[in-house]
């Protein structure tokens, strides 16, 4: 992101801070990050298209432990990107945080969490956004997550 | 559509060439390839030469105009266009050239591949070739270009059983391979040991997983085949082209171990082609990551979803066995510059079919298939080449 402008951000923080994405009540796909139109209905979705906030919980399809990133990464390395299963359907890329890494598997349920996502340098603007945790990951009784662990 | 043959084919050596730059790289490759194919140069209809990211790696856009330039075509004022697809970019130029002759336009076309990679620090390169991948959604997040590969391999040897011992052994072959080819970056074995001990870079891949950062530039002579034995006595012809996309990002497609692209580009090309996978005597496949092999021979329809790694244990791919995959080293031991490397695909395919491969050379080879991916498979080609 270094080198782009922060309009570039600002644009897409109603699906990074709070994963909004949309549902075509045509078909009742739903779709993240939101579709201008549903690819399957076409014409037939054309003003049904409505806005949906995600649940945020969901499961790893598949992940890899970055060792080797660009420069606004550097620091965190070595961390889990991921593609999570939503529950609502759609697939996502994230990073998987407050997991060890010798813990994380395929199938994992995990639950999206608000963080700071990288950085501009020391002075540059600083970008937020969703990261997801393991659903039993909690520090305290109080964040306990509220999602099914069955 | 008229039938279209290549005519004539040029490489540079590829690696890290500190003393090459840019301009002497592609009029290099494409020398080569219009001295190899006998024509003048006037016969030049057009020009087409794919590079994904020049504007990041040397500063440099409007390559199209810069490369007839360089070749000294300027004052002939041939239509030069660039073309890009990022890691593609060198198969969608052969495609464009191909068309425009197919279509009747044009009688002669020299299409070019290039990219000049290390004039840029190696966390740069990485940025930019993150681009092929989707910023907003992904790269955005942290996933860099090699952790997409790697997140298909962990699925793969989740869903499939592929060992890692698997993914080293693609790049244990391709390095075999390469050590025979005197324009590859690295022309040396390399021992099952060093893939897996090697440094990681994004698990379960690691350093000797990966294709590395190169300097290099390859270019084909492409003609309507009618024309063709007015300058050669050895064309081979273009017998099937075939396009195809899918999304951009890696955890928008169907399925994270397939690549539909690929998928469909073959189907389409096999069936242009009016051949089976049966009949082809050897592959060139974008082994940008030792799971890309694994996936590409999949996808293709050589070997079964979740059969790669089997073949792999079955020496079916070595230069000896009954489908030689990569004969040149591929992206892997040969080099990756992204731009020129759809387009040496096809020097290799030609260099084979016409029997002039040398110690790597696969025995009777006719018809030869060259696969080339943008992205992680947002964008690929498939081209199938019949020595005549």
């Amino acid at each position: 992101m270094s080198s782009s402008g922060v309009a570039r951000f600002w644009r897409e923080i109603p699906q990074r801070y709070n994963l909004l994405g949309n549902k075509c009540n045509s078909c009742n796909k739903i779709f993240f990050p939101p579709k201008e139109s549903c690819p399957f209905c076409r014409r037939k979705s054309i003003g049904k298209m409505k806005e949906l906030k995600l649940s945020g919980k969901g499961k790893i399809i598949t992940y890899s432990i970055i060792h080797s990133a660009i420069e606004n990464f550097q620091k965190q390395i070595p961390y889990i990107i991921s593609i999570i299963k939503l529950d609502e359907g759609p697939n996502i890329t994230a990073q998987i945080v407050d997991c060890e890494i010798e813990k994380i598997k395929i199938g994992m349920k995990v639950e999206n969490t608000f963080r700071k996502i990288q950085e501009d340098g020391y002075t540059g603007a600083i970008y937020y956004g969703y990261k997801f945790r393991p659903c039993d990951s909690l520090l305290t009784e109080k964040e306990q997550c509220k999602c099914d662990t069955k | 559509m008229r039938d279209v043959a290549v005519i004539g084919v040029g490489l540079t050596k590829f690696g890290e060439l500190w003393d090459k730059s840019f301009r002497e790289l592609i009029s290099e490759a494409g020398s080569k390839a219009i001295f190899d194919s006998g024509i003048g140069g006037l016969e030049i209809d057009a020009m087409y030469v794919g590079s994904m990211s020049s504007g990041r790696f040397i500063g440099q856009e409007h390559i199209g105009a810069l490369v007839a330039d360089a070749s000294g075509f300027s004052h002939l004022n041939i239509p030069s266009t660039r073309v890009e697809g990022a890691c593609a970019s060198g198969g969608l130029a052969v495609r464009e050239g191909y068309l425009s002759i197919a279509s009747g336009l044009n009688d002669v076309v020299v299409v070019g591949g290039i990219e000049k990679m290390n004039d840029v620090s190696g966390t740069a390169a990485t940025e930019t070739l993150a681009m092929a991948a989707d910023q907003e959604w992904e790269a955005f997040f942290g996933a860099t270009f090699p952790s997409i590969y790697a997140m298909i391999a962990t699925r793969h040897m989740h869903e499939y059983g592929t060992t890692r011992e698997q993914l080293a052994q693609v790049a244990v072959k391709n390095h075999s391979n390469g050590a025979l080819n005197p324009f590859a970056q690295y022309q040396r074995e390399i021992k099952m040991e060093f893939v897996l001990n090697a440094p990681p870079v994004a698990y379960p891949l690691g350093l000797f997983d990966c294709s590395p950062v190169t300097d290099g530039a390859a270019a084909v002579v492409l003609c309507s085949l009618d024309k063709a034995k007015n300058f050669t006595d050895k064309p081979v012809k273009i017998i099937a082209s075939g396009q195809a996309s899918d999304s951009l990002a890696l955890h928008g497609r169907r399925d994270i171990c397939t690549l539909d692209s690929t998928v469909q580009a073959a189907k389409k090309a096999f069936k242009q082609a009016n051949v089976t996978q049966k009949d082809i005597d050897l592959a060139e496949v974008h082994d940008c990551f030792t799971i890309a092999e694994i996936c590409a021979i999949e996808d293709l329809g050589f070997m079964k979803k979740g059969e790669g790694g089997k073949a792999i244990d079955e020496n079916i791919t070595n230069l000896n066995g009954s489908l030689p995959v990569n004969t040149s080293g591929g992206l892997k031991s040969k080099g990756h510059p992204v731009g020129a490397t759809g387009v040496a695909q096809i020097v290799e395919i030609v260099t084979q079919l016409r029997g002039e491969a040398d110690k790597r050379q696969v025995k009777d080879a006719k018809i030869g298939l060259a696969h080339n991916v943008g992205g992680s498979g947002a964008t690929c080609i498939v081209h199938i080449l019949e020595g005549i």
